[in-house]
């Protein structure tokens, strides 16, 4: 781990909004457009180090997801600054305020960024292969040979060399997760995002992911996951982040989060989830 | 059994086959031509109507609307008989070609922007994380499937087209149906020319359905 900082968030807010348009019978009977307004992050701030692993806690609605997807801009922010390697993703800053750039320089920033979904999202009508390799020649622009050598090596380090023909209807949850994984990976990103890895997954199937995780972590990568499986977080963290209703509410290392708990939310997690020491403030 | 009226009928029936089957190739030049500016055509449609752009959302639904809103028949006999009025002058079988593409091109546009809708966002969102931009994911991830669940319909409107072929006969061109024309007014024998057409349409149609299912079948394995 070093000071060198890969993801800064520094007072990240974001709405979404939500409109309803009623039918035209209803607006007859002099109903109105409803525009709801949801604060999803209300003044976010964060550090993701070089070779951390950052894990978000947090139950549904926290706006942990959000965050995540901030990051690479598959989500966008109303103010505040999310730097990757020193620059905005998706933005431009002119007179103080953020502007969208140009479609093709923030694909090429979120080559620094890979990402893993909760549903998998795996190229259907590709094998596995196909999938890891398919960025490497579209994006990378590495010609075939390169790319397959590339692709082979990252299918290799999820353990999935022998399933590297097969079509993402026939892979298991967990494999499809682990090509995902291999898939971002090969890119060669300064940071891995997961989000909720584990949560599309039969129980049985967590285990094998996690440990690919726990895995590419070993290797110093820098990562920020999302998940709600505790004991892996208490694992693999070196910083657990607690998110409650858009706001960060403790960021701590494991030990601290999970056995002093500062705070009521936090508590609460870890109450539900079977994990709860003390109460906050009982010591 | 020799000389019974139903042998004789059949025989006269099938001696009109060569000379309606002459008439096959400009069928199947009219269906290629049609089907594939309807394909390129319907491709561009379905795009503009998913685009962020009011405007080319705008007219490509008028387009839609108006291709499907009026009869086949009467845009041919416009493409031949009306713009010539307006110095555009365009021979049968390229006016042929351009009359049965435009207005199939309306439907495919149809069958092309909800097999891109049914495509999962979160395709499109794992490209853009493995950045690829917008119209990159949409080439390379989007469109390959969805042209995958779009095969079947796309089959079924060029089997369609093959049988719609036969309104060209108004505009002159010589494909199966004007041919069973002029025989009818030369030999009279009007059921066994037009029963021996219908039995050649049904020749062509059959297998292509076949076809079909069968490219249908096999690329659907995965999606």
């Amino acid at each position: 781990m070093s000071d060198e900082v890969i993801v800064s968030v520094r007072d990240v807010h974001k709405t979404f909004i939500v409109t309803k348009t009623p039918g035209l019978l209803q607006r007859l009977r002099g109903k109105r457009r409803e525009v709801n307004r949801i604060e999803v992050l209300k003044g976010v701030d964060l550090d993701v180090h070089k070779g951390e692993t950052v894990v978000i806690l947090g139950s549904s609605g926290s706006g942990k997801s959000t965050l995540l997807r901030c990051m690479n801009k598959l989500e966008t922010i109303d103010s505040g600054r999310i730097l990757v390697n020193g620059h905005l993703v998706g933005y431009e800053e002119r007179g103080g305020k953020l502007v969208d750039e140009k479609a093709a320089v923030t694909a090429r920033k979120r080559t620094d960024l890979g990402m893993v979904f909760q549903q998998f999202n795996l190229f259907l009508n590709k094998t596995a292969l196909g999938n890891v390799m398919a960025p490497l020649q579209d994006v990378k622009k590495m010609s075939r040979a390169e790319a397959e050598e590339h692709a082979l090596a990252s299918l290799g380090k999820v353990g999935l060399l022998d399933r590297k023909d097969n079509y993402p209807s026939k892979l298991s949850g967990g494999q499809k997760q682990r090509v995902a994984i291999a898939r971002a990976l090969a890119m060669d990103p300064s940071v891995m995002l997961f989000d909720e890895p584990t949560s599309a997954l039969d129980p049985e199937l967590v285990e094998e992911v996690l440990a690919v995780i726990k895995a590419i972590a070993a290797q110093g990568t820098t990562m920020v996951i999302v998940t709600h499986e505790m004991q892996f977080a208490r694992d693999i963290a070196d910083v657990i982040v607690v998110m409650d209703q858009g706001i960060i509410v403790e960021a701590n290392t494991p030990d601290e989060v999970f056995f002093r708990p500062k705070h009521a939310k936090t508590y609460a997690l870890l109450k539900r989830s079977g994990l709860a020491v003390e109460p906050p403030g009982a010591v | 059994m020799k000389g019974s009226p139903a042998i004789e009928f059949i025989e006269s029936t099938l001696s009109y086959f060569p000379r309606l089957l002459a008439a096959a190739p400009i069928v199947i030049q009219l269906a290629l031509g049609a089907m594939a500016l309807a394909l390129v055509l319907g491709l561009l449609v379905a795009l503009a109507r998913i685009s962020k752009s009011r405007f080319l959302r705008g007219i490509a639904l008028v387009y839609v609307e108006v291709m499907r809103g009026t009869p086949l028949l009467v845009q041919l006999v416009y493409i031949f008989f009306v713009l010539p009025a307006i110095g555009v002058n365009i021979d049968p079988v390229p006016a042929g070609i351009l009359g049965l593409g435009l207005n199939y091109a309306a439907y495919l546009s149809e069958v092309f922007r909800s097999a891109i809708l049914s495509v999962e966002a979160g395709q499109t969102e794992a490209a853009l994380s493995l950045g690829y931009t917008p119209g990159k994911a949409l080439w390379k991830i989007v469109l390959p499937q969805s042209f995958i669940v779009s095969l079947g319909p796309i089959g079924n409107y060029f089997i369609a087209m093959v049988k719609d072929t036969a309104l060209t006969s108004v505009i002159a061109v010589t494909e199966i149906l004007k041919t069973a024309n002029v025989i009818n007014a030369q030999t009279f024998e009007t059921t066994q020319v037009y029963t021996a057409a219908a039995l050649l349409y049904l020749l062509i149609s059959l297998p292509l359905s076949r076809i079909v299912s069968a490219l249908e079948k096999r690329a659907r394995v995965h999606v």
